[in-house]
């Protein structure tokens, strides 16, 4: 099952420079463990302690999975999924 | 160094006056490894809150993706202090995820006077660089 995966800038490093790559898995979840064998350290940079890092989006197709699951969300085949760091910050 | 047009230096100032005392917050697109920013996208600032920003995450989804579709990259990344000086928080440090951007901060704590700032931010290390205002804007 396959599933398009975009790449953010400041995570191509860890994919040879690829924009876009390709993943399985049924949840995002199994979908991250799979990009971490084929993309080693790619994992932690999106998962924390078994959840998703604070600091990143990431969006099944349109939504924003914080909203539909997370990492349990469900995947079908020909779904999109893009990840975007957090444009963040503060004063303190 | 940043080279910047008046017209969107004067957009930025004037986006960090108008949400004071929150903190605004935007990006200036431009075409892809050009270092031009010439497209000033203003953006919701989720927390409205006077100590922090954070782009609200289907907005940014929205204009990432408009940005890859034109060739564009986000070449400025911009936001305000409204009480503190404009130079990079703790915060900003390690949120700063866009190498290749200048991350511009502008201090709106003084009313008549414009603190605009430009920095890099890669792997913790923030680096000022001299900002250039070039045309002649509006006025």
């Amino acid at each position: 099952m396959a599933i398009e995966v975009r790449i953010p800038t400041i995570l191509r490093n860890l994919t040879g420079d690829a924009k876009v790559v390709e993943g399985n898995g049924s949840t995002l979840g199994e979908l991250f463990t799979d990009l971490d064998n084929r993309y080693p350290g790619i994992g932690e940079r999106l998962v924390d302690d078994g959840k998703l890092r604070r600091f990143v989006n990431v969006y099944l197709n349109d939504e924003d999975v914080r909203f539909v699951g997370g990492l349990e969300a469900a995947l079908s085949d020909g779904d999109s999924v893009t990840v975007l760091p957090a444009v963040a910050g503060g004063s303190l | 160094m940043l080279r910047i047009d008046r017209a969107i230096y004067d957009r930025i100032v004037a986006h960090a006056r108008r949400d004071h005392p929150d903190e605004a917050c935007g990006v200036v697109a431009g075409p892809e490894g050009s270092d031009r920013p010439e497209r000033f996208i203003e953006m919701i600032n989720a927390e409205r809150s006077p100590t922090f920003y954070r782009f609200d995450s289907l907005e940014q989804l929205k204009v990432w993706r408009e940005m890859d579709d034109r060739g564009e990259e986000p070449v400025v990344i911009y936001h305000s202090h409204t009480a503190t000086e404009a130079y990079p928080s703790r915060t900003d440090i390690s949120y700063a995820s866009e190498p290749n951007a200048h991350y511009v901060l502008v201090s709106t704590r003084e009313a008549d006077t414009v603190e605009f700032r430009s920095y890099r931010i890669v792997d913790g290390q923030v680096t000022e660089e001299p900002v250039e205002v070039t045309g002649a804007g509006d006025e």
